[in-house]
């Protein structure tokens, strides 16, 4: 089943055409790696897909129904959640209550103004359950300023997770980080179930490539190859695009 | 047993003080002006919501804030009784809220802030012009204040209490507003709205009723105003008065349960304790803000709690260092104040 169906999307800031006639298709369960060099349109295809942009044209599907008129809050109740390519978590915040934040953002407790918050332990409970898989359990009661980079990108993933998303899409999560945290942030990627099915953009080839099941390469907001590993690294046009040969 | 901590031991001494107020300050003039810091302190405490907790800056409260007050007067004044009185105004303030609440939240940041102003002196524009409604510059008399259960609030000592009881009610509306999942859903529209809506998040909603629920305590805050004056004008609704409350918020901590409190009785006591002495009082009340500015940005009560811990802390390493040695003293004094300021909520 196809989980997540782009067709011809496009959008224009202006006169600049930053989606033209994208299209591509992921299927339930699949790993699908978005590649291209800057400014190809990466992040705002995902914004596009998240409806934090409206398209001026084509449609956006998730799981068979049409979400292209779907308000963005509409589209996370729905089983899409995602992270930022720059970390956007609440600073002020502990670890434990970014993720508490997550999974209010999908309970009908948000509107509550009678509940201590402090004192829902089922709502704790999956929130540390959630740091846990990312190893982050342990400083949970931690203020997020006082955490490491590569901590705040676990916690990030962590948010994403506790939303139990059926598609999950990760804005470059190895940008920033050391070669010890890029490897537990990978290792962290790798566990997430096949029910889940996520879509990556990354520039880092040597963690990304082995992850991927298909790569779409993406350059001045069109798809230019899309394939496996072996298809898209064997073709001309990406040897273009990467090194204008 | 609920142990007694150093935070609950001083609630119930703020308490107890407050509660036997009237008793050791005797004199009716400064039970008044107590009565003025609690009903400004319900107002400061409302605008918080908006300002600390959401980041909505707003220029407009007093707008809110006078309509209960003209709308109680105005049915007072048309016979109605208190009760009824009261209650209408308090759904005239929310209605406005909501409409306050359409317009301004079609801007976030300088625009809401903007809009918020225009909203505010619209208000005062037809509290000041429309004569034959609100009787204009002469403003509209109350000729009596209500007597809840039998007591009459005529005296000072009477109103305290009166204005003492709404005060805590709001104070304790506020603490259950801040530990709710609605309030830390607000703080999060005020931090990331962008990833809040990515969340699932109405974020426009939360932001609404969070003005509803604001507009609501100003316009009891309004009320208690009408009732201690036994009177409303246009001078309610100024400029003047959203910018003090504004200030209130801000030189207190906005953000904090306390600060819109200690705002407000600093805003109060100069207008009314220092003016008395000072004749420029203004420019008194202004060095006072330039100086928490300047020097407590955060605000005078989250600023004092991080001032006092720097200094603790200082006391301590510097106790620690004495058996420590010079090199590990200087190490410690360099780091201490970089990691309280960390710290600090």
């Amino acid at each position: 089943m196809t989980a997540l169906a782009v067709t011809r999307l496009c959008k224009s800031f202006g006169g600049l055409r930053v989606a033209s006639d994208v299209s591509f298709a992921v299927e339930a369960g699949e790993r699908r790696l978005i590649i291209g060099p800057n400014g190809a349109g990466k992040t705002t295809l995902f914004n596009l897909i998240t409806g934090e942009l409206a398209s001026d044209s084509g449609s956006i599907a998730l799981f068979g129904r049409d979400i292209t008129r779907t308000a963005s809050r509409r589209r996370a109740h729905l089983g899409m959640a995602r992270t930022y390519q720059i970390i956007t978590l609440f600073p002020r915040d502990t670890l434990l209550q970014n993720v508490m934040l997550a999974l209010l953002g999908l309970s009908p407790l948000r509107w509550s103004l009678l509940a201590d918050l402090d004192r829902e332990p089922g709502l704790q409970q999956r929130a540390r359950a959630a740091l846990a898989r990312v190893g982050l359990d342990q400083i949970a009661e931690r203020p997020l300023a006082q955490t490491s980079y590569g901590e705040r990108r676990r916690v990030e993933i962590a948010m994403a997770l506790a939303q139990a998303p059926k598609v999950l899409l990760l804005d470059e999560p190895f940008a920033g980080l050391s070669v010890d945290e890029r490897r537990e942030v990978q290792k962290l990627i790798t566990a997430i179930p096949r029910d889940v099915t996520i879509v990556m953009i990354e520039h880092n080839m040597d963690v990304a490539l082995d992850f991927a099941d298909r790569i779409t390469l993406l350059h001045f907001g069109e798809v230019v190859v899309e394939g496996t590993r072996a298809e898209v690294v064997g073709d001309p046009r990406t040897r273009e695009v990467y090194l204008g040969a | 047993m609920t142990a007694l901590t150093p935070r609950r031991a001083a609630i119930a001494i703020a308490l107890l003080l407050l509660a036997t107020l009237p008793g050791w300050v005797g004199n009716s003039y400064y039970i008044n002006i107590a009565s003025q810091i609690l009903l400004w302190a319900v107002l400061a405490l409302a605008l918080n919501v908006l300002v600390g907790y959401g980041g909505l800056v707003s220029l407009g409260h007093a707008g809110l804030f006078a309509m209960s007050g003209y709308s109680a007067a105005l049915l007072l004044d048309a016979g109605h009784n208190h009760f009824t009185a009261n209650l209408a105004a308090l759904a005239v303030t929310l209605a406005t809220s909501a409409i306050f609440a359409v317009l301004a939240l079609r801007a976030i940041g300088i625009g809401f802030l903007m809009i918020t102003l225009a909203i505010g002196q619209i208000l005062w524009g037809i509290a000041y012009r429309w004569a034959s409604l609100t009787n204009g510059d002469n403003g509209i008399n109350v000729a009596t204040r209500p007597a809840p259960f039998g007591l009459p609030l005529a005296s000072a000592g009477a109103f305290y209490y009166a204005v003492l009881v709404v005060f805590l009610i709001a104070v304790l509306a506020m603490i259950v507003f801040v530990r709710s999942p609605f309030g830390a859903s607000l703080r999060g529209t005020r931090d990331q709205p962008r990833r809040m809506t990515a969340l699932g998040f109405n974020v426009w909603l939360i932001r609404f009723l969070a003005i509803l629920f604001s507009g609501f305590w100003a316009g009891v805050a309004g009320l208690l105003f009408m009732y201690y004056n036994q009177f409303v004008s246009p001078q309610v609704v100024a400029l003047t008065t959203s910018a003090e409350a504004l200030l209130m918020v801000i030189s207190g901590g906005s953000g904090t349960l306390l600060g819109p409190i200690v705002g407000a009785a600093i805003v109060v006591i100069m207008k009314n304790v220092v003016s008395a002495y000072v004749e420029r009082w203004n420019l008194v009340l202004g060095v006072i803000f330039i100086l928490i500015i300047s020097f407590m940005p955060e605000g005078l009560v989250p600023g004092s709690v991080r001032l006092a811990r720097a200094g603790w802390q200082r006391l301590r390493w510097g106790r620690t260092a004495s058996a420590d040695g010079p090199a590990t003293a200087a190490l410690r004094g360099g780091l201490a104040p970089s990691r309280e300021a960390e710290r600090v909520p």
